[in-house]
């Protein structure tokens, strides 16, 4: 069984880890820019209100970050323990933007973090309202950089392999910092950061006023959570289209499992909402294709004409290709250099990829023996091959398709959400304009409901990316299994509960903190 | 002998001045020292951090998260564990 498998276990353990992780971030990144508009008002205003404003929400910002820095250092840890291939193998490609985030980053972040909290009395109004701005825009430049690391994953690009190292040498920074899936990928996330940090003082607020207590506070902090958030959205959608376009010319395998498809036509329809159908399961295709091919992908479903055509390549006729159309291959696409090609059948790219392997073997043997020629000729080999490096440890072509329910519905879950929170955020505003929104009692729970739904929301478009990924560490270029170390299951399981653990008094302590705070309310 | 005293006394208010100014490392470490003394729940923070930070690099990294690369030395014994494992795929 996976699960049990040291595969399995270490695909869990860094799943989980990661999640975890992400329960903290977001918060951070979104407060951040909150806290700066609120202390701006103070500043321009000399009002003490919004000092005391600001001074609450930094106490929740504060909590927030203590709790969550350096969660996301496990992660690292796991890279040399469990990931080793992989982490060898991406070079510096990984280390250089993470090194950046580390050195410039988190410096600028914990240098301007102590007189965010300390220079209230100490420095002038301005010195502290720039360094309350540094901070926000520190946690958004750490982000950046840990993105730009993901996006190289999804999308390899700016580096050449070294055989003789066996690792990838970056040849082209600009490349990889400006890779369109790594600029998009940042754009999605933080403006996601923003929703999230956004939903949470709304909803934090509405607690507020459904306790009468504190209502100026309460529906200021909504009123400017609320146009920040729905801003914040409306860029969000924006770049999710930037996405779906990146992602069907890059991972048209993901896309196809987002969206639940197997046969395609020109003019995809776009699954607006449906329920998959269990008997079309993936691992039925080898076994029994007959049978497979007469399932209905969907029990049930709605779906909007070419839209799926529409949104990733603007056009209403584009055939997008589904699982199975990707696996065969023999349909037709525009590449990097806007050439039509046609797509390589699955099992064509594993035995390209098995040539580029051996190819790799060859020239270690050659290497060995003094064989210049030979290590020539496996050079040429291994460089013509390279793009299928990965497949060549596909054992068979299904194991190329990512898990599709937990992809589409995750992909539901994140866009039903999003468009639940545009209404939120209209109605907060439109409510609170109308000075109604304090005996809004049904809105009220609704908001404070919101802000689990929010962390349900953010965590299903990292599933969506990650999952969506699979099976690949590096898209085409190394699979989960070849990227694994030679550690045991019993100590990754050891290790996976130990963290659980630790997260789960972490999260405990979080949580009776940040009661605790709200609880007591801005200070007098 | 007037423009001489009246030199001496500009001489002794800039000492002055310069006498009052406290070093910028000293004034940066108060800064820190008084900020860290005033804070309340901060203090509970900073302890959770601490506690969590030990776990992680004293507990969890030294005993549990050895890199599977750390044990060899060089560069190429690295590499060439990694290629052992790329040509043969388990």
């Amino acid at each position: 069984m996976l699960l049990a498998s040291l595969l399995g276990l270490s695909r869990l353990q860094f799943a989980l880890t990661a999640m975890f992780h992400w329960l903290f971030v977001p918060l951070t990144i979104g407060l951040g820019f909150i806290i700066a508009i609120m202390e701006t008002y103070y500043v321009r205003t000399g009002n003490e209100f919004w000092k005391r404003t600001t001074k609450f929400w930094m106490k929740i910002f504060a909590i927030n970050f203590a709790i969550g820095v350096a969660t996301g250092i496990i992660l690292e840890f796991q890279f040399g323990t469990n990931w080793s291939n992989y982490s060898w193998f991406v070079g510096d490609i990984f280390g250089a933007p993470l090194a950046i985030e580390g050195i410039f980053a988190f410096f600028l972040e914990t240098t301007f973090f102590a007189i965010m909290f300390f220079g209230w009395n100490k420095v002038s109004k301005n010195v502290h309202l720039l360094s309350t701005w540094l901070v926000a825009f520190g946690t958004v430049l750490s982000a950046l950089w840990i993105l730009v690391a993901n996006a190289w994953m999804q999308y390899p690009v700016g580096m050449e392999f070294n055989p003789d190292t066996a690792r990838n040498e970056m040849v082209d920074f600009w490349a990889v910092a400006l890779s369109p899936i790594a600029l998009n990928k940042f754009i999605h996330t933080v403006t996601n950061c923003f929703v999230v940090a956004a939903v949470a003082v709304t909803g934090i607020s509405s607690w507020y006023l459904l306790k009468k207590r504190e209502e100026e506070f309460a529906r200021k902090s909504i009123r400017i959570a609320s146009v920040f958030g729905l801003i914040s959205l409306i860029v969000l959608i924006w770049s999710g289209d930037g996405s779906a376009y990146h992602v069907a010319k890059k991972q048209p395998m993901k896309l196809a499992a987002m969206e639940g498809l197997y046969r395609s036509q020109n003019g995809t329809p776009i699954v607006a909402f449906g329920i998959l159908n269990p008997k079309k399961s993936i691992s039925r295709l080898e076994r029994d294709s007959l049978g497979f091919a007469l399932q209905e992908p969907y029990l049930f479903n709605i779906s909007i004409p070419k839209g799926l055509s529409l949104l990733v390549d603007r056009k209403s006729n584009t055939f997008v290709p589904g699982i199975e159309d990707i696996i065969q291959g023999g349909y037709t696409y525009i590449n990097d250099l806007g050439e039509e090609v046609v797509a390589l059948p699955v099992r064509e790219r594993m035995k390209r990829g098995r040539i580029a392997i051996e190819a790799l073997a060859n020239y270690h043997k050659a290497k060995e023996v003094g064989d210049d020629h030979g290590k020539e000729l496996s050079l040429i080999a291994l460089k013509e091959n390279f793009s299928h490096f990965g497949y060549g440890y596909i054992e068979k072509q299904t194991d190329i398709v990512p898990n599709v329910p937990l992809t589409f519905y995750a992909f539901r879950i994140m866009v039903i959400l999003g468009g639940f929170f545009i209404l939120l955020f209209s109605l907060a505003i439109y409510l609170e304009r109308k000075g109604i929104i304090y005996k809004t009692r049904w809105f009220l729970v609704l908001s404070i409901i919101s802000i689990p739904l929010v962390y349900i929301c953010t965590q299903a478009g990292w599933i969506v990316a990650e999952v969506g990924r699979q099976p690949w560490t590096i898209q085409d270029l190394l699979t989960t299994g070849a990227s694994l170390s030679g550690v045991s299951a019993s100590s990754v399981m050891t290790t996976t509960i130990m963290f659980f653990v630790l997260f789960s008094v972490l999260l405990a302590a979080e949580l009776t903190i940040l009661f605790k705070v709200i609880h007591k309310g801005p200070a007098q | 002998m007037a423009s001489a005293n009246r030199f001496y006394n500009f001489i002794s208010i800039l000492e002055q001045i310069y006498s009052m100014k406290e070093p910028l490392v000293k004034r940066i470490w108060l800064f820190y020292y008084d900020g860290f003394r005033s804070m309340t729940l901060g203090k509970t923070l900073w302890l959770i951090i601490a506690i969590k930070l030990f776990i992680m690099f004293f507990i969890l990294k030294l005993f549990f998260f050895r890199s599977e690369l750390g044990v060899y030395s060089s560069q190429e014994e690295k590499s060439e564990h990694v290629i052992k494992n790329l040509i043969n795929p388990k």
